[in-house]
């Protein structure tokens, strides 16, 4: 072990059949240092990460740890959190109905009776340490994410950890949670904890990380300095080839000009739900991408779901192409072309034991009817057709759908409602949690689906992305519509200033 | 090499635990005792010829549980849960038949309705209380257990009230012909009834999209939601389905004593039909699921009772017996312990032809 490094892993291999996940795969963690893993989906860092801590045995390869003369071993997570290897996932994997105190202390007790106002103390004191707005006695759910969040951080180092490993800990956190969260990242550093960062956002690597490791098929792209590594060049390492895509993307949706005397396609008045979200009005013509734009939480993927009928409607009318139709449910939605890709894949989108084919020809097949099931050769024909076109990455159409990365969990999804044809396809966030290659597949999806006449409407919480598909932004604060932009107002600025509000 | 891959894939194939479960079964029986798989052709009492033998009876009997098993796989399909009042709806449902048979006098001498009239009727019955088990687990999202424990503790009070309490006989032989033979057939009808329930379920699930349905809102309800589907609607169904299930099979429980008995009628039927489901590998939280498997565990079940009994196990005593096996043949069949199996097996196969290619 070289000096001042908590962790070092060499020569990492880790096979599942029929995929070579790692192949020889080095890592080094400083102490005092957040070091970000970066790759496409697949390209194994979730591998390394379960290596590490013990959910998968690796099959080959070393893993030493400051402290420990021989190597280490890991071959369970219990084993990985007594050498002091904690993980914080994306999702939170705390108890909500306990208190916070509870939560850090549960499964640690080495007495069979609990002092439970020592407990409160103790935690209230890590908590205040760490400048973590919580109370011990707090019930957890009471608590925003990012504070669960934290609490999950501090529960992770009172365990004594060396390193710590944030997988994803951003992704459901608007920016100011995020400030907080890199406050405590930061804090961390400064105490020796080696951190072992892995997210999708570029900007919060820049800002945050100090060293980067770049992971590409399973293989060990290289390790970078973050002042030595520019992003133009950071994403091409992670793709693999030389990048000017992002700008490709940019003159296409140039080519769309709104006529104004062409009927919408689908137009709202005083549109609302019983999600909570103000009446709004809305209309989207033929081949058009719009989006909705705002802060977490400002209404805009409630806003979708009005329209396609997933939240109870409570008032407003709706029309299409003229005609006043009624949407009381998301089969309503469905037989006037209407398709929705919803915000959350896991909870609302992916059946996951079912398979790839299964769920690509779903939507389709309720559209068809209960009693005219699709003859497998259809089935497989639909599947196969989408699976080439959208290049998912599946070992066969039978392959469950929860097997998939998430990227291509997405791309079936996505599948499923373009095969309905819809004549009006929304997309809720969704690039979220994928790679940067399949972002910008489904970017210049939507552009490309647009130009031949589809309406989409493209919701993400990436600005840029926005920008680079859309040629009108609603933008929506508190629940509200609150500001509409379009050609020469488009840009980040008048964005901002318009979610944030007050005077121009 | 190739025949490993077939019998790995055999290994993974869900049915795969039922028909192992049957084979170390039969083993068993024939190293105790091969008589065991004696068939006989006799006569009854009337003078037909009937097949008799312990592989007849597994046959007659576990008809009933694999009709059962049909409608417990598509409710456990679509609501993760399970009916626990299949027994006590058996007894309401086979108390209807006797008493549309049967009119006002409980031993008439002739049947007052013709057969199928009282089964038709029977049939709604079900239908109705699959219905309410069905409202309160969709709709008021009650857990299936809980909602059907109502009619598992009223069910077979109701079903004395239907009758008023009397014991109904009938003396027509033609009703008997249903859980018994038919006249020149040695094979017993509820056979014949099962399989016509497997021909119109594997019609069903082959030209409806009850399958896919019930397994998407299994999985994941939200997303069948935002798909179209009603989970609601259709976990109703598998319920309503179940009830039909349950006046088939409650017809072939009445028609074998030409009466019924409402406390001990198809008790226990339902720890069965629900252990079938278990045992064709089915996942009891629900999802994915195999009919065949489902039918096939059905049968192993019976098959095991019945070994049971010829090992002259007290029938108080069976239940405990039965459940030493059932827990070997449930953990067994759980993922956990069939990939430590697979990989074991993998590993005494990498042994064996590393040997192979050594002496080659």
């Amino acid at each position: 072990m070289k000096d001042g490094s908590v962790l070092e892993m060499r020569g990492i291999c880790k096979s599942f059949p029929g995929v070579r996940a790692l192949q020889d795969v080095d890592f080094t963690l400083k102490q005092g240092e957040i070091h970000a893993l970066m790759g496409e989906n697949g390209a194994g860092k979730s591998t390394l990460i379960k290596v590490l801590t013990g959910v998968y045995e690796k099959d080959e390869g070393h893993i030493y740890l400051k402290g420990l003369e021989q190597e280490a071993a890991i071959r369970s997570p219990q084993d990985a959190q007594k050498l002091g290897i904690s993980t914080v996932y994306q999702e939170i994997t705390l108890c909500p109905n306990l208190s916070v105190a509870e939560n850090m202390f549960i499964g640690r007790e080495t007495k069979h009776l609990q002092d439970w106002k020592k407990m409160n103390e103790a935690a209230d004191r890590i908590l205040q340490n760490l400048d973590i707005p919580a109370k011990a006695k707090q019930q957890l759910a009471d608590c925003s994410i990012a504070v669960q969040q934290m609490v999950a951080i501090a529960r992770a180092v009172d365990m004594d950890c060396k390193v710590l490993i944030l997988d994803e800990p951003t992704s459901s956190l608007d920016e100011q949670e995020v400030e907080k969260l890199f406050g405590l990242m930061r804090d961390l550093k400064k105490r020796g904890v080696g951190i072992i960062f892995v997210t999708h956002f570029l900007d919060q690597v820049y800002e945050v990380c100090d060293k980067i490791t770049v992971l590409r098929d399973g293989k060990l792209v290289g390790e970078y300095e973050i002042k030595e590594l520019p992003r133009l060049q950071l994403v091409s390492k992670m793709l693999g080839k030389e990048l000017d895509d992002l700008s490709g993307i940019k003159d296409e949706s140039m080519t769309y000009h709104e006529e104004d005397n062409m009927v919408p396609v689908f137009e709202a008045e005083k549109l609302q739900s019983n999600a909570g979200i103000k009446p709004f009005d809305f209309y989207i013509k033929k081949g058009e991408v719009n989006g909705f734009t705002g802060l977490l939480g400002s209404g805009r993927s409630e806003c979708v779901r009005a329209i396609f009928g997933a939240d109870r409607v409570i008032g407003g009318t709706v029309k299409k192409n003229g005609k006043q139709i009624k949407i009381n449910k998301p089969l309503d939605a469905m037989k006037n072309g209407i398709a929705y890709l919803p915000e959350d894949r896991k909870r609302d989108g992916i059946i996951g034991d079912l398979s790839v084919r299964d769920n690509i020809i779903l939507a389709l097949q309720v559209l068809k009817g209960f009693f005219k099931p699709f003859t497998k050769a259809e089935a497989n024909k639909f599947a196969e057709e989408y699976i080439k076109l959208l290049d998912i990455k599946t070992a066969s159409a039978d392959t469950p759908i929860k097997s998939l990365s998430g990227g291509n969990q997405q791309k079936v999804i996505l599948a499923r409602w373009l095969l309905t044809h819809p004549e009006y396809l929304i997309l809720d966030e969704p690039t979220r949690g994928i790679d940067v290659g399949t972002k910008i597949d489904i970017q210049k999806l939507v552009l490309k689906l647009a130009s031949e006449g589809m309406s989409v409407t493209f919701i993400s919480s990436e600005t840029d992305e926005m920008l680079r598909t859309c040629s009108r932004l609603i933008v929506m604060r508190d629940r509200k519509v609150v500001g509409e932009l379009s050609g020469s107002d488009l840009n980040q600025s008048q964005i901002m200033s318009t979610i944030a509000g007050g005077d121009k | 090499m190739q025949k490993n891959n077939v019998l790995t894939r055999l290994m993974r194939n869900q049915i795969f635990i039922p028909v192992a479960a049957l084979i170390l079964l039969a083993i068993f029986n024939l190293i105790m005792d091969p008589s065991f798989f004696k068939i006989t052709l006799g006569y009854n009492s009337v003078g037909n010829p009937v097949l008799s033998g312990y592989l007849i009876t597994i046959l007659d009997y576990g008809s009933e549980l694999a009709i059962l098993a049909i409608g417990m796989t598509l409710v456990t399909a679509a609501s993760g849960g399970q009916d626990i009042s299949v027994g006590a709806t058996i007894a309401i449902s086979g108390s209807v038949v006797l008493r549309v048979l049967c009119g006002t006098n409980s031993r008439p001498e002739t049947l007052q309705a013709p057969i199928i009239v009282a089964f038709l009727i029977s049939c709604v019955a079900a239908m109705l209380f699959g219905a309410f088990n069905g409202v309160l687990v969709a709709y008021f999202k009650i857990q299936p257990m809980v909602a059907t424990l109502i009619l598992f503790t009223a069910g077979r009070s109701i079903a004395a009230w239907i009758n008023n309490n009397e014991l109904p006989i009938i003396s027509d032989p033609v009703f008997g012909y249903f859980g018994g033979f038919i006249p020149g057939i040695p094979i017993p009808t509820p056979f014949f009834i099962a399989v016509a329930c497997m021909i119109v379920i594997a019609l069903v699930l082959r030209f409806t999209n009850l399958g896919l349905y019930t397994q998407a809102v299994g999985i994941n309800e939200n997303s069948s939601k935002l798909n179209g589907l009603n989970p609601a609607f259709i976990k109703f169904l598998t319920f309503v389905i179940l009830g039909l299930c349950v006046a088939v099979a409650a017809l072939i429980k009445v028609s074998r004593i030409s009466s019924i008995n409402y406390s001990v009628i198809a008790k226990d039927i339902e720890m069965d039909a629900i252990l079938a489901v278990a045992l064709g590998g089915n996942a009891l939280s629900g999802g994915k699921f195999n009919m065949a498997a489902s039918i096939l565990g059905a049968y192993v079940i019976q098959f095991l009772t019945t070994t049971l009994y010829k090992f002259n196990v007290q029938s108080d005593a069976l239940p405990a017996y039965k459940a030493v096996v059932v827990i070997i043949l449930v953990v067994m069949s759980t993922p956990v312990v069939r990939s430590w199996l697979s990989e074991a097996g993998k590993k005494i196969k990498g042994r064996t032809s590393q040997k192979a290619k050594e002496v080659a």
